[in-house]
């Protein structure tokens, strides 16, 4: 159907795509509604998390799955809308849809998240990385669905987090930013993940930061020079409401925080707090 | 496959009772609500998802009304503010924004009412930090936001105290 119709677009929960096209900001000629295949769900397993497509916002944040091990996707989709909207809008809509300033984009990054698309020639895996190609555009082609989200099971002592200063009237993500940290046995960073929404056209990776802290004790000092001296923002994006210059300085202040808050998941978890961290 | 622009019959339950129609396949469920089934309680606002004047339940849980087309309701059923009073009672969050003076002009207060229950269904015991959370989508523009936290935990107390009465009967 979708190869038949030049110009269809798919209608899963319709939050991000009816308001767009109320805006006449998209005007698709065909409307497929996905909304009753059978694509809901939460899943766990050896290999980690599966998420459905049509899986509401709600239902990810509420999961005791999801909140334990892969916080920062939780937290984003508990921080999606409000209550009202998370019963519907759907974490695969969310993601097709490719909003700069939504909230699953960048936690889907930083966990090393993977897509699934079906099309007429089967199903095919691609990771999160690349996915993502600019504004309102992904790598998914016309004639596929996405159909399932998922995120690599979580190694031991690794901790994430997600954090947004919003938009106070819409909600959306001015910043957003993940965080995914993992300690080693003497408590210090082996590992570290740091992405942003609201802040470029697709998500921000700021693999110069979360380099730079590789090694080191992640003390608050270290991690704000890091961020301090790391941190990029090619081409921020700007409106009336947030200039490029302001979402930048909010992208520093929002790394600092949320990596901290990964870091104290883990230590509080495993309890690194004093030991063998040195000098 | 059907002509996109042609009508489509939709079938949708509101307050118990079937409604058939054959509408555009751009009509949304709050112009169903208010124009096919004549049910001008549910009140469109921005249109845009934003303001939560339009919000009903929709098989049980809270939706906004402006944010779904009345075909992907197709079958299922809805609950507007008209729906909640059993007879001449009110139901306990209608009796509590009445009594707790938890509006004014009362545009907001049908989709309040109907978010507040959506909350109440999942937490019947918010805080007042939970309520102001659960309703962040739903603005008043007389700010008068002090007396609406007030009353939906009035109504909390009021709806736990008869589920208790409800079993101990």
């Amino acid at each position: 159907m979708l190869g038949e119709h030049e110009d269809a677009k798919l209608l899963a929960g319709g939050h991000s795509l009816l308001p767009m096209m109320k805006l006449r900001l998209a005007q698709p000629a065909v409307l497929v509604d996905i909304g009753r295949l059978p694509l809901a769900g939460v899943g766990t397993g050896s290999d980690g998390l599966t998420v459905g497509a049509l899986t509401t916002h709600h239902d990810v944040a509420t999961s005791a799955e999801v909140t334990g091990r892969w916080q920062a996707f939780a937290e984003a989709a508990a921080s999606i809308g409000d209550p009202v909207v998370r019963n519907h809008g759907t974490a695969g809509g969310n993601v097709a849809h490719a909003d700069p300033a939504s909230d699953l984009p960048a936690a889907l990054l930083a966990l090393d998240g993977e897509l699934v698309a079906a099309g007429p020639n089967g199903a095919r895996r691609m990771p999160a990385d690349g996915f993502f190609q600019g504004l309102l555009t992904t790598a998914l082609s016309p004639t596929e669905v996405l159909t399932e989200l998922r995120l690599p099971a979580q190694r031991p002592a690794t901790g994430s987090a997600y954090l947004k200063f919003e938009h106070p009237a819409s909600g959306f993500a001015v910043c957003g930013a993940a965080a995914v940290v993992e300690l080693d046995a003497d408590g210090r960073c082996a590992r570290a993940r740091l992405c942003f929404n609201g802040v470029t056209e697709v998500p921000l990776d700021a693999v110069p930061v979360t380099a730079a802290l590789t090694g080191t004790d992640l003390d608050d000092s270290v991690i704000a020079e890091a961020v301090a001296d790391c941190l990029r923002v090619e081409e921020p994006l700007a409106d009336t409401f947030a200039s490029g210059e302001y979402r930048t300085q909010l992208a520093r202040v929002y790394a600092r925080r949320v990596l901290r808050a990964a870091r104290d998941r883990v230590r509080t978890a495993h309890d690194h707090t004093g030991g063998g961290a040195g000098g | 496959m059907s002509d996109p622009a042609q009508p489509e019959p939709v079938t949708i339950t509101i307050n118990g009772r079937e409604h058939r129609a054959q509408v555009e396949p751009r009509t949304l469920l709050v112009h169903f609500i208010r124009e096919q089934a004549g049910l001008t309680g549910t009140n469109i606002g921005c249109e845009t998802g934003l303001c939560g004047a339009c919000t009903v339940m929709l098989d049980g849980a809270g939706v906004r009304s402006c944010t779904q087309l009345a075909a992907q309701a197709d079958g299922r059923s809805v609950t507007t503010i008209e729906g909640l009073a059993d007879g001449d009672t009110l139901h306990p969050l209608q009796q509590a924004f009445w009594e707790k003076h938890a509006l004014q002009c009362g545009y907001c207060t049908p989709g309040m009412i109907l978010a507040s229950l959506d909350l109440l269904q999942k937490n019947p015991d918010p805080s007042d930090q939970e309520v102001r959370e659960a309703l962040k989508g739903n603005l008043c523009r007389c700010t008068g936001y002090h007396n609406v936290v007030i009353a939906v935990r009035h109504a909390a107390r009021a709806m736990a105290g008869a589920a208790t009465a409800a079993g101990e009967a």
